[in-house]
Formats: C-alpha cells, sequence, structure tokens
C-alpha cells in the first residue's frame, strides 16, 4: 500500500514537472522576475488581446477559371490553325455565369475538331452542340484542382507581402473548409488602410493589343453605338485608370481579350524614372514569354509588316498607359504613363515581383482590435478569473474542510496542467480561451463535489472511512465519465465549427476537463489514500 | 458543513408547476422573438458577425452626450445608425453600428467606418491629424519628418511606441490633450513638435468590425450545424450508454434550456454574437452534464429498487443527487458570474448566455427530463395495459418495466 502510494506521488509530481516546464519553459533566471518573464514569453496573445487587423478574403476563383478558358482558347486557335482545320469562331457564350464553357462555331460538322481539342485539352470535356458547334466544359476536377492551386498562389503571394510590411506574427492560411477564403491577422497593425491596398491588389499587369487605331472613345455608350452594338469577337471594352491631372475617367479603350503578356511572364520589377525623370516601373520578361513578346512587337511595329498597331499596359483591368510599338522589343519593358509617386512606383514594383495574384480578392470581413480594448480585456479577464477561482477555493475549504484542501489541490494542479498544455502547444490566448480556463475551475470542481457527496452518503450508511472512500470513487466515476464526454462532445465540435477566438475556447474547455479527469480523480484520490493511511483505524474522515 | 441532509422533497409531485412554469419563460420568449420577426424579419437580435454591417466601438474623454453623437451623425447623413451606451455609461463607451445597407454592397467596405469616424470629428484641425486615431507608422513618420531631437529614425520607432503606449494603456486609448504626454516623460521639444502635426479629438476608436452580408449567412448556418451536431452527438451517446428515452428526454431539456436563454437574449435585447453561440454550446454541454448525473443514479437505482414505481425510483434520484447539483450549480454560476460583473464589456453577452443558461439548466434536469422519463414510461405502461386488459380482463395492474 505505502509502496503503491509513494509510485502514484512519484507520477504526481512528474506529470507536474513536465506541465510546469510548458507554462515557464526553461527560465533563464531562477527569480521570481525571471520566471515571470519566461512566462509571459511562452504565452501567445490573440487579436483579441494584444490588438491588431483580421481580415476574411475570398478569392475569386472563377477569374482563375476564365483565364483558364482564355488559355484553351488561345491553343485551340493556334493548333487549328496549325492543322488547317477551319473555323468559324471560338468563344466563351457566358463568361461570367459559366467561365468554364467554351463553343467552336465550325462552318461544316467536323468531328476533327473535337478530336484535336480531346487530345489537346484534357482538362476540358467535349460535347457535341446544335448548328455545328462543339460546347468544350472544363472538367469538375480539373476546376476544384484549379481552384485550389488558386488559392495556394495567394496564400502564397500574400505571404510575401505581407513580408515586406514587417508585421510579426502573421498568420496566413485557408479559412474553413474550401470556401475559398483566406484568413489573415495582423497582430499589431493599427492602420489597415496601406495594408489592405498591398494585399488586395492583384497586381496583375498585362500588355494587350488596342484596335480603333489606337484611339479611345469617350464613353462606354458612345463605343457601343460606333459599334453598332457589338463587339467585334475577342475584343473587349476597358478603361483607363485614373490618374492625378489624367484625362476623362470615362474613356474606353477596344482591346484584345487576351492578352500578348500577362502577370505570369515577369521575371522581375524593379522602380525606375523614364526619359523625363518621372518615377515608372520596370521589368523584365521571362525567356519565353519575351520570344513570345518580340515575335509579337516584330510583326506589328511601325515597319514591321502589320504596322498601325498599339499596345496598352494594363493593371488590374485597368489601362495605364497606350503607346504605339516603334521596333522589336524584347524582354525589357518599363510602363510610366505618368500618376507614379516614388512610394507607388516602389510599391508597384515590389507587388509585380512578389508575384500577381492568380485572382482578385474581395475583403468579406475586416475587424480592427485597438491596443487599448485588447489591454482593458486582459486587465478584466485576468480580474474575473481570480475572483471566480477565490470564490470557488475558499467555499470548497469551509464546506469540505480536510478535503477541501484535497479539492483546492486538485483544482490547482488542473490549471497548471491546462496552462502547460497551453504553452507546449503554442495555443493562442483568447479573451473567450480566458473564460473557458475559468469555466473549467467551475466545472472542473463538479466531479470533486460529486465523488465528496458520495464518499459523505457511503459514511453515512455507516462503512468505514477507507471502504467509502473506496466506494465514493467508483461509483461516481461512471457518472464522472459520462458527464465529461457530453461536454468533451460540445467542445470539440466549437474547436471543428467555431473560428479563431471561439475554437480557442473549445480547445481550452476540452483539455481542461481531461486534465480534470486526472486530476479530480486520481490525484485526489492519492491524496485521499495518503491521508487515510495516517489515520488509526475507525478515526474520522473530515469531508 | 452540509446545507442538504436526506431531503425528501416530491419533485415529480410538483410537475405541473414545473410545467407551468416552463411554458410561461418559453412562451414570453417565442412571444418576443415573434413580436421582433414581424417588425424586423429576424427572430433575434443578431450581433454583427451574424448580420453584416458596421460596428464602431468607441471611447470618448468625457461622458458622453446620446443626443449631439446622434446630431453628428444625421449631419454625415448617418441616420439608420444604433447608439449604444455601453458600460452602464460609467465608462464613456458607446457602440455605434450601421446596418449593412448603409456600408454598400460593393465598393470600399470601411466607407462605413471612415464616415463614422469623420462625423464623430466635430472639432477637426486643418491640416492636422487625429492624435487619438493615428496609427504607429503616422506618429513616427510625422516624428522623423519634424526631427525635434536630432535623433536617428529608430530612436523615433521606440518614441512613437512609448507615446501610444502612454496613451492605449495608461489612458484607455484617449488623450484630453498633446500636453498629456509629459506624464510619459516625453520631452516638451518633441510635445511641440507633435502639435505642429496633430491634435487631439474627442474620442477614440476601441475596434471596428465589418463583415460582409456573405459571411453573416455562412456563419448563421455553422451556428445552426454546432447546435444541431452537438444536440445530436449527445442523443447518440445516450441512446448507447442508457436507452433512447433518456437520450431524448436529455436533448429536449437542453433544447429548453437554450430556447429559454434565446428567449431571454430577445427580451432583454441583447445581440447574439459568434461567443455568444460558443456560449450556448457550453450551457448545452453543462445542462446535459446535470441530467446525466441523475439519470444515472436512477439507472442505479433502479437496479436496487425493484419494488418502487419509477415514478419513487427518480424521486429518490434527484433527493439524492440534489446536494450535489445544487453545489455543482452554485459554484458554477459564482465563476460565471464573477466573469458577468468582472469580464467586461466584450464578454458581456456570453457571460450573460451562461449566467440564465446555468440557472436554467440546473433547473431542467429536475423539472423537465426526469419527469419526461416517468411520464414517457407511464404512457407506454398504460398504453400496454390498455392492450393487456382488453386482451385478457381483470388480470392485476402492470407495473412500469424500464
Amino acid at each position: 500500500m505505502q509502496k503503491k502510494l509513494f509510485a502514484k506521488t512519484v507520477v504526481i509530481i512528474a506529470v507536474l514537472l513536465i506541465f510546469l516546464g510548458g507554462i515557464f519553459g526553461i527560465p533563464s533566471s531562477w527569480t521570481w522576475a525571471g520566471l515571470k518573464q519566461s512566462a509571459l514569453d511562452r504565452v501567445h496573445l490573440g487579436l483579441d488581446l494584444k490588438g491588431g487587423a483580421h481580415l476574411i478574403l475570398q478569392v475569386m476563383v472563377n477569374e482563375a477559371v476564365g483565364a483558364q478558358s482564355d488559355h484553351a482558347i488561345e491553343i485551340l486557335k493556334e493548333e487549328l490553325g496549325k492543322a488547317r482545320i477551319p473555323f468559324t469562331d471560338i468563344s466563351k457564350p457566358d463568361p461570367d455565369n459559366h467561365p468554364e464553357r467554351i463553343v467552336i462555331q465550325a462552318p461544316t460538322p467536323d468531328t476533327q475538331i473535337r478530336n484535336l481539342a480531346m487530345d489537346r485539352l484534357r482538362d476540358f470535356d467535349v460535347a457535341s452542340g446544335p448548328n455545328n458547334t462543339w460546347i468544350l466544359t472544363m472538367k469538375p476536377t480539373a476546376i476544384s484542382d484549379l481552384k485550389t492551386r488558386t488559392v495556394d498562389l495567394s496564400i502564397e503571394a500574400i505571404r510575401r507581402r505581407v513580408d515586406t510590411l514587417g508585421v510579426s506574427e502573421p498568420v496566413i492560411q485557408r479559412n474553413g473548409l474550401g470556401n475559398d477564403q483566406i484568413l489573415v491577422q495582423l497582430p499589431g497593425v493599427d492602420d489597415l488602410g496601406r495594408v489592405k491596398e498591398i494585399i488586395q491588389s492583384t497586381a496583375r499587369l498585362e500588355i494587350r493589343q488596342v484596335f480603333n487605331a489606337g484611339a479611345p472613345y469617350p464613353n462606354e455608350q458612345t463605343a457601343m453605338q460606333q459599334l453598332n452594338f457589338r463587339l467585334p469577337a475577342g475584343q473587349v471594352l476597358m478603361h483607363v485608370e485614373l490618374v492625378s491631372g489624367g484625362s476623362n475617367p470615362d474613356q474606353v479603350y477596344l482591346v484584345a481579350r487576351t492578352p500578348v503578356v500577362s502577370g505570369t511572364d515577369i521575371k522581375d520589377a524593379r522602380p525606375s524614372t523614364d526619359e523625363m525623370g518621372r518615377p515608372d516601373v520596370a521589368f523584365t520578361l521571362t525567356t519565353a514569354a519575351g520570344q513570345k513578346f518580340a515575335a509579337f512587337t516584330g510583326a506589328h511595329a511601325e515597319t514591321g509588316p502589320d504596322p498601325d498597331h498599339y499596345l496598352a499596359a494594363v493593371l488590374d483591368n485597368k489601362i495605364r498607359e497606350v503607346a504605339t510599338i516603334r521596333q522589336e522589343i524584347h524582354d525589357s519593358v518599363s510602363i510610366s504613363g505618368g500618376g507614379f509617386t516614388l512610394q507607388s512606383a516602389k510599391d508597384l514594383a515590389m507587388l509585380l515581383s512578389s508575384g500577381s495574384l492568380p485572382a482578385s480578392l474581395q475583403i468579406r470581413e475586416e475587424r480592427t482590435v485597438g491596443p487599448s480594448l485588447g489591454a482593458d480585456s486582459i486587465r478584466s479577464g485576468v480580474r474575473a478569473a481570480i475572483w471566480g477561482m477565490v470564490a470557488v477555493l475558499v467555499f470548497m475549504l469551509i464546506y469540505y474542510r480536510g478535503a477541501g484542501i484535497n479539492a483546492d489541490v486538485a483544482l490547482i494542479f488542473n490549471l497548471i496542467i491546462l496552462l502547460g498544455f497551453m504553452g507546449y502547444f503554442g495555443a493562442t490566448l483568447t479573451l473567450p480561451g480566458i473564460a473557458g480556463v475559468i469555466l473549467t475551475v467551475g466545472m472542473g470542481v463538479d466531479s470533486n463535489v460529486l465523488i465528496f457527496e458520495r464518499i459523505r452518503e457511503e459514511l453515512r450508511n455507516n462503512k468505514a472511512p477507507a471502504a467509502a472512500v473506496d466506494q465514493g470513487f467508483s461509483r461516481a466515476w461512471i457518472t464522472i465519465v459520462d458527464t465529461h464526454v457530453t461536454t468533451i462532445v460540445s467542445a470539440i465540435i466549437l474547436i471543428f465549427v467555431g473560428s479563431g477566438p471561439v475554437s480557442g475556447f473549445g480547445l481550452t474547455l476540452a483539455f481542461g476537463l481531461l486534465a480534470n479527469l486526472f486530476t479530480a480523480v486520481f490525484v485526489s484520490r492519492v491524496i485521499f489514500d495518503a491521508a487515510l493511511s495516517r489515520k488509526q483505524r475507525g478515526e474520522a474522515l473530515s469531508i | 458543513m452540509e446545507f442538504f441532509r436526506s431531503t425528501n422533497i416530491d419533485f415529480l409531485g410538483k410537475k405541473w408547476w414545473f410545467l407551468a412554469f416552463s411554458l410561461v419563460f418559453s412562451v414570453a420568449g417565442l412571444i418576443s422573438m415573434g413580436v421582433r420577426y414581424a417588425r424586423t424579419g429576424n427572430p433575434l437580435p443578431l450581433g454583427i458577425d451574424f448580420r453584416g454591417g458596421t460596428d464602431v466601438y468607441v471611447k470618448f474623454v468625457d461622458a458622453p452626450d446620446t443626443k449631439q453623437i446622434r446630431a453628428a451623425l444625421d449631419k454625415a447623413n448617418l441616420r439608420n445608425a444604433r447608439i449604444q451606451l455601453l458600460g452602464g455609461g460609467t465608462t464613456n463607451e458607446v457602440l455605434i453600428g450601421l446596418d449593412e445597407k448603409a456600408t454598400g454592397g460593393s465598393g470600399d467596405q470601411s466607407q462605413g467606418k471612415n464616415q463614422i469616424i469623420n462625423a464623430l470629428e466635430t472639432n477637426p484641425v486643418a491640416g492636422k491629424q487625429d492624435l487619438n486615431n493615428s496609427g504607429f507608422d503616422a506618429v513616427r513618420n510625422k516624428l522623423i519628418e519634424r526631427d525635434p531631437l536630432r535623433a536617428s529614425p529608430d530612436e523615433y520607432g521606440r518614441l512613437a511606441r512609448q507615446i501610444l503606449d502612454y496613451r492605449d494603456r495608461t489612458k484607455g486609448g484617449v488623450l484630453k490633450s498633446i500636453d498629456e504626454l509629459s506624464g510619459a516623460g516625453v520631452s516638451a521639444p518633441v510635445i511641440e513638435a507633435l502639435k505642429q502635426d496633430f491634435f487631439t479629438s474627442s474620442f477614440g476608436v476601441r475596434s471596428a468590425d465589418i463583415v460582409g452580408p456573405q459571411v453573416g449567412e455562412q456563419l448563421k448556418t455553422q451556428a445552426k450545424l454546432a447546435v444541431g451536431f452537438s444536440l445530436l452527438g449527445m442523443l447518440v451517446y445516450l441512446w448507447f450508454r442508457f436507452e433512447l428515452i433518456y437520450g431524448v428526454a436529455a436533448v429536449v431539456a437542453v433544447f429548453h434550456d437554450t430556447l429559454i436563454t434565446l428567449g431571454a437574449f430577445s427580451l432583454t435585447n441583447k445581440e447574439i454574437t459568434l461567443t455568444v453561440i460558443a456560449a450556448i454550446l457550453t450551457l448545452v454541454g453543462y445542462s446535459m452534464n446535470d441530467t446525466i448525473v441523475v439519470f444515472d443514479r436512477i439507472r442505479e437505482n433502479i437496479k436496487m429498487m425493484r419494488r418502487e414505481s419509477l415514478a419513487e425510483i427518480v424521486n429518490r434520484s434527484i433527493n439524492q443527487t440534489l446536494s450535489r447539483t445544487i453545489l455543482t450549480s452554485g459554484l458554477t454560476f459564482l465563476t460565471v458570474l464573477s466573469l458577468y460583473l468582472f469580464g467586461g464589456e466584450v464578454l458581456n453577452g456570453f457571460s450573460f448566455a451562461l449566467v440564465i443558461g446555468i440557472l436554467i439548466g440546473t433547473y431542467s434536469s429536475i423539472a423537465v427530463a426526469a419527469p419526461m422519463l416517468v411520464a414517457y414510461q407511464e404512457w407506454r405502461a398504460r398504453r400496454r395495459g390498455e392492450i393487456l386488459v382488453s386482451a385478457a380482463p381483470g388480470k392485476g395492474k402492470i407495473r412500469a418495466k424500464a
């Protein structure tokens, strides 16, 4: 009996030391201040306590699908041309709602088109449509792969951008399951304006061919009237970017739907100045894109075989600059068009080199917590925790006397294990998390009450102290398991369904209750046994 | 010390009182929800998480005058803004809310927030920024520009941090005047330099939440799923551990608690936020706890008391566990009360839900779950009895079998 008791005590002390290590780590010095500092260093405060900004961004994944099918159209045109298979038109009938659908219009029923499409575009299903058409639809698996990749690429791009802002410990991750949403948490950020601009800017730079002899239309209505209300195939109208002192903001140009150069073709970018000394952004193309661009500009230059063509530099679907092609251009390009400040040229160069976003982002949720509120929340959370805890500890002492000490020791162990666990797992402490700790104290004491009440009942039935303790623990054990399982079920649901602070609360609650099984049942029992072993047979138990 | 010693209260004999009590509270909540639904299209006062829109939480230097705030917002054309005094009006804190429509669907989401801040800036100084609503970068950059100490940018970074920490941690987020900074050990030349670029308004923004309508819809679904799943999970567990009827009775009791707690939110016009949902899920677990303790005892007693009727067994079990029930609820209630009293504004809804829920949850395990169990068994016995009676008249009485 004594030996067993000793072994159990060793186990308890070992567990205690392990979790104390979780709270304090290996402190730099063994003074009170040193311990306090190393404990504080290990606590990760959540945004609601530290202050900072929280964003939920929706990745517009359909844009990536649209870009992919645009690319497929280019491939089709090129391959059909090479194979000398005639076709009337290749287009997307409903690019907004069904970006994954392409229709090929052929002059005659021709299975050659289908064979070529099936061979070259493995990601598409091909079906025949009415009036000599073939309908290509991107496969669902391909779409979902593309969407996943788009969100992954967006997360990487955002991370690179946030890193340049020098935010410490940012969180950038998928939000929820398959929602195409990204959660961004930036502790300590108190001014969201510039951050949002930098994160949200797709920085999708494209160079597109300009039609209508490089001349703009004053606004969209006029353009449509002049075009007899029908856009030529493969051409779209695009607005100009408003630059300070710039032209009429309603102006539109008629440009090619598919760009000659797109964001992924850029190798690197840097801020620079144009010939008049104004800030601009210069960039270099990748080798493959450089060759393609050289061929295009060579063909369309003033002196080339197909002159009278213009190019537009398009940033995030707004035209920044329209220029004529003087000669063949290889891989060095710059955009100026005025309107850049030193800072904005620097930001844009950073964005272009950090990689464009594969799709644009929309802000779904934006929360900022000021540091003053965080400091207040810590204060009130800690105060509530201390008062709640003191009330419970004092009550247990008064109500159960000797056994009250037992319960209080078990409760304090419970807290140490919970906090140590949070330290080891680097769990983030949020305000609801503190509430979870407090509730753990209130609910954890339930196990002690259950056991003690049972022991009292057994004692009333004239059982000897040792037998009463034994019966009390074994009878209450069943109930304790049942009650813990149900509460842990709701805590686990909180962890998985909730987000941020709520899931932190669930985690604290779940682990607190698990620790409670150990402290209220095992630790408490050992203390009782130790007390009983010193008593004379028949001596009363203080409970 | 002992509060309850061998009580012998006839709880089941009071079941009609319990039923009346539960009905009054449930129906009061339901009526309140119905009226709200007719008026606003939502049965519950939804917080920003579910409603979408803009909430700006502001702290003023002096006691705020809601009439003045209303006038300032009206002037800025924010007529539908909700103004709510927080902390009982003692902490100078106000929550200003805009509906999602007012913030506009697309375009700049933070427009509503900026409009509110601009509207509250009643004494702006041309060409100067509001120090109470400036971030670290702004303060540091202005200090570097002015360079009052002929120091390095790093030095000004530290100084800006010191100034903002004083504002946020010592002064609760708002400064009455720039001169107050001398209390943080900021030297006179720096204060003079700050005065060139900054002024102090009468308020500081403590937090701002902007939630799009899609997020709200998503969260509503999530919250319903969470509550639904946890009820289902417990039903299955109790079915497995006891019998289906025990699970059903416990889930009905917990549902009753949730309904009454939500009713209390509707009656007191407190907003349901995400943390309130977390509190309700905790309640579901807690109330289930209480019910299980009683059920466990019933199961144990059924084995030992083979002669008594189920009603007697249930009554005895409730009495035997009464001491534990009251103690645990009392202790948990103490901790929750401490949260409600000291936990601050952010946790107010959360701890309110727990305060109500723990009272109701304790009551329901005695007054709803156990009587329901007995009522079901009696009903089943009666039905079996009727069948038996019609088959073999005059064959003695049937006893409930559990």
